[in-house]
């Protein structure tokens, strides 16, 4: 029997950024918010102390940071005819665990969206009418416009400390011929920083972008620029470009963070409780199954505990939030074969091709040790609907960029193509071309489809006796076509630098889903927005359709995958979410939107 | 490039700056700030690593000539410098035997197990690290005996070569474990240890940090980001020693 533990107004589960900004907002609102970690407790210090952090073993090869998948992972595979496999080692996506979850180790590549993708499924039957859209592609509109989370957009942008350089703010274009980027989206104000240095790998892909007709612009990036002070109060100093970014925690402050941007301010708060190695088994929902009154959860020794609240939110990441919905009963699974259902639905992905260009020694040092997560420069071009579909057949689009993160050589350091593995002519090709090239990807949108889903797992566990997540998925000839068609456009921009060697890594036709190779941490779906309680499992408010003392902020809800890197957009809608909670939820709780 | 490149006095000022930075920021996590200030002796230009006195833990005497064997033959000495028998490839292979990866405690390690999953299934084993070093050195100290009549670390260099080939294309026929799977481990591990920073007992004299001009635990680049130049610093490890 669970201990039942004193009632507060709010729980939260996970405490990366969805959890960190709804228990500022949640608390700001005079509510008492406890939020559930998994993971250990973990900041700057001693996480990120120098020199011990600058360890590539450790953290990008043992992959110290991430979820800890002895525990629990998810099976995975390609069709509904197939037995699924556990992932059994981290690869393909690396989710986070413990205090700050993937924000603590993520890139910081901070984007907002491109409106047209808020709108997808309206927007191509507009432009390309309804058949347009493959059958089986399971495409929709967020509810939400880019007008309505334009605040949201401005104000996470202020509490990352998030570097760039606007094109145009307030209808007033500011960015031209300075590194804007003229397809992003209007701004209500200019970045809190201005755009970060760029390394020889971005200024060489900016000049051969613009040799071959497009339109680079520096990226957006929550690395800093310059010390910075946010709207809490936290405290930023500027990033020097150290090279141990994404899966590090950044030991000069500078990559933003829930730990380094949020927490400190929530821990002056004494509305505020973090429980780390708090492991959430189920919420609980009352008689009706229309209410949720609380958690169950295991503390570090394994007992039971009951956290009673008159709020959940299900601020774990993508895949455990839809785990979590499933485990408890809230919502109607998904069935494939009806296309009935909501929790599960539409699991989307990202869809990434990679170009490497090798120089010649004499020729550019690209000292790809250099870097920040969220530097560089890109093209939008392809990205969205900024060009024309209708002769190529498939929907979809994706930015463009040289994103020099830092690469170490124990991971990073690529040969030309054709060099064997080992031996002597290995060993010289590194000599030769570490410090001589660099990496560019097609970061390419991934669209929903019918039979690419999420449910729970007849036969693998994770250690607390619980079902695993089961994935149900592979790339689809839209995805195949798509990539190609970008990996030929982003082939020009590479050709245009005049490397001595070019390797190309983009899928074939009849090629599967690689459980093994990374893609990215991009995961979308499984308990997506939407204006119908058919077809989505939240409503444009996060809010459960079903449990309406539940609310699930994070890339669950997507209804499918941005060209663009999540995060920014998983930010704003929390934002936006909390904010109905606290103007229109608190007066009235029930149902914000009428089914 | 920057226009002040160009100017002797700017990039020498670069220079000395850049050398102080490591001093102050590692003050608080080295022994001595100040020895980097200078190389330390063991690491004077073109010294060859120490000897070798690590006695192993985990290996046994002839899983440990294996060891040694291969590791030299995948990051081969060369005219180039060190390989990773120099590096200490062997000591950081053996020490990381002693720690739960090698027990496969970072892996989900459930039943059932589908040995016979398609590659892009990933990882479906169930041997770890452990396993795949105790059955894959004996497998292939049987086959080179019948292939050769010899244990691979007795065979000639060449020889090894050949053996390694098979073992990467999976042509060699090992009893217990499948080949390729045993030489994708040896030779993943034989790079972090030529890589990985000393503390792991690998990169001795940051030797392959040197080879390919990567700086190590610097991390500090504010004044290098934009120079289309090679990296003027040497390495320096997490405790300090300096190649």
């Amino acid at each position: 029997m669970a201990k039942v533990l004193p009632s507060k107004h709010v729980v939260i589960v996970g405490f990366g950024w969805t959890g960190a900004i709804m228990a500022k907002e949640l608390t700001e609102a005079g509510l008492d918010v406890v939020a559930l970690e998994r993971g250990s407790y973990r900041d700057t210090y001693p996480d990120g102390s120098y020199p011990q952090v600058i360890d590539e073993l450790t953290y990008s090869i043992r992959k110290k940071l991430f979820v800890d998948v002895s525990k629990e992972t998810v099976t995975i595979r390609h069709s509904v005819n197939d037995v699924a496999l556990p992932n059994r080692q981290l690869g393909v996506f690396l989710p986070g665990d413990g205090v700050g979850g993937a924000g603590l180790h993520w890139s910081g590549v901070h984007f907002r969206v491109d409106p047209v993708e808020l709108r997808l499924r309206s927007h191509y039957e507009e432009r390309y009418g309804k058949t347009f859209i493959p059958d089986g592609m399971t495409i929709q509109d967020f509810g939400v416009s880019y007008g309505e989370l334009e605040p949201y957009f401005d104000f996470a942008e202020k509490v990352f400390g998030t570097s760039g350089t606007a094109w145009s703010v307030k209808g007033q274009v500011v960015g031209d011929g300075k590194g804007g980027n003229p397809y992003a989206a209007d701004r209500s104000s200019d970045f809190p920083l201005p755009a970060q240095k760029n390394t020889v790998s971005a200024q060489l892909f900016e000049k051969a972008a613009r040799d071959v007709g497009y339109h680079p612009y520096n990226l957006p990036s929550a690395n800093t620029s310059g010390p910075y002070t946010n709207p809490y109060g936290c405290q930023m100093g500027p990033c020097n470009f150290c090279g141990y970014c994404s899966g590090y925690v950044c030991y000069m402050y500078s990559k933003a963070s829930p730990n380094l941007n949020i927490l400190p301010a929530l821990k002056q708060e004494p509305r505020f409780e973090l429980r780390s190695q708090a492991h959430v088994l189920r919420v609980n929902l009352d008689s009706t199954g229309k209410k949720a009154t609380g958690v169950t959860y295991l503390d570090a020794q394994g007992q039971e505990l009951e956290q009673p609240a008159d709020i959940v939110i299900l601020a774990a990441f993508q895949f455990n939030n839809v785990r979590l919905m499933l485990l408890s009963g809230i919502g109607q699974p998904y069935d494939p074969r009806t296309g009935e259902g909501v929790v599960g639905r539409n699991f989307a992905y990202q869809n990434m091709a990679t170009i490497k260009a090798f120089f010649r020694q004499d020729q550019h040092h690209t000292n790809p040790f250099i870097g920040a997560g969220g530097n560089g420069v890109a093209v939008d071009d392809f990205n969205a609907d900024n060009f024309d579909h209708g002769p190529h057949g498939f929907v979809g689009g994706s930015p463009m960029w040289v994103n020099q993160a830092g690469t170490r050589p124990i991971a990073g350091a690529a040969n030309p193509p054709g060099t064997p593995q080992w031996g002597s002519a290995w060993k010289k090709a590194q000599a030769g071309y570490y410090n001589h090239q660099l990496s560019m990807d097609a970061h390419g949108a991934h669209q929903s489809y019918r039979d690419n889903y999420l449910d729970l797992d007849p036969t693998y566990r994770d250690a607390y006796g619980q079902p695993l997540l089961r994935m149900t998925f592979d790339w689809k000839d839209n995805d195949i076509r798509m990539t190609r068609f970008m990996a030929a456009k982003m082939k020009k921009i590479a050709e245009a630098m005049n490397p001595e060697h070019i390797s190309v890594s983009v899928k074939d036709f009849g090629g599967h889903f690689n459980t093994a190779s990374y893609q990215t941490t991009h995961l979308n779906g499984g308990a997506i927005m939407g204006t119908d309680p058919k077809t989505s499992a939240v409503n444009r408010y996060l809010q459960s359709w079903d449990v309406h003392n539940v609310f699930v902020p994070g890339a669950s809800a997507f209804p499918q995958g941005l060209g663009y890197n999540p995060t920014g957009l998983v930010a704003a809608l929390t934002y936006w979410a909390a904010r109905a909670i606290r103007e229109q939820y608190l007066k009235n709780p029930g149902p914000l939107v009428q089914a | 490039m920057s226009a002040d490149d160009s100017v002797p006095a700017r990039r020498d000022f670069l220079r000395k700056s850049l050398s102080l930075i490591p001093v102050v920021a590692l003050a608080g996590g080295a022994p001595s700030g100040l020895a980097l200030a200078a190389p330390t002796p063991e690491s004077k230009p073109g010294s060859s690593p120490r000897a070798d006195h690590y006695q192993p833990v985990f290996f046994n005497a002839e899983e440990w000539a294996f060891v040694r064997a291969a590791v030299a033959r995948l990051i081969p000495a060369d005219e180039l410098g060190p390989g990773a028998l120099e590096a200490g490839a062997p000591e950081f292979i053996d020490r990381q035997m002693q720690t739960a990866y090698a027990r496969g405690g970072l892996w989900y390690m459930q039943g059932p197990f589908a040995i016979d999953a398609a590659p892009e299934m990933g990882y479906q084993s169930r041997l770890v690290p452990q396993d795949l070093y105790r059955l894959g050195i004996a497998a292939v100290d049987r086959w080179t005996r019948q292939q050769y009549g010899k244990v691979f670390a007795e065979l000639a260099p060449a020889d090894q070569d050949v053996a390694l080939k098979a073992l990467e294309s999976d042509d060699a026929a090992l009893e217990g474990v499948p080949a390729k799977l045993f030489f994708a481990q040896l030779l993943q591990n034989t790079k972090e240890g030529f890589y990985c920073d000393p503390l792991h007992g690998g990169n001795k004299q940051l030797v392959g940090w040197k080879l390919v001009n990567f700086p190590g635990a610097r991390a500090d680049f504010m004044d290098w980001v934009e120079r289309d130049e090679r990296y003027p610093l040497p390495p320096v490890s997490i405790r300090g020693e300096r190649g």
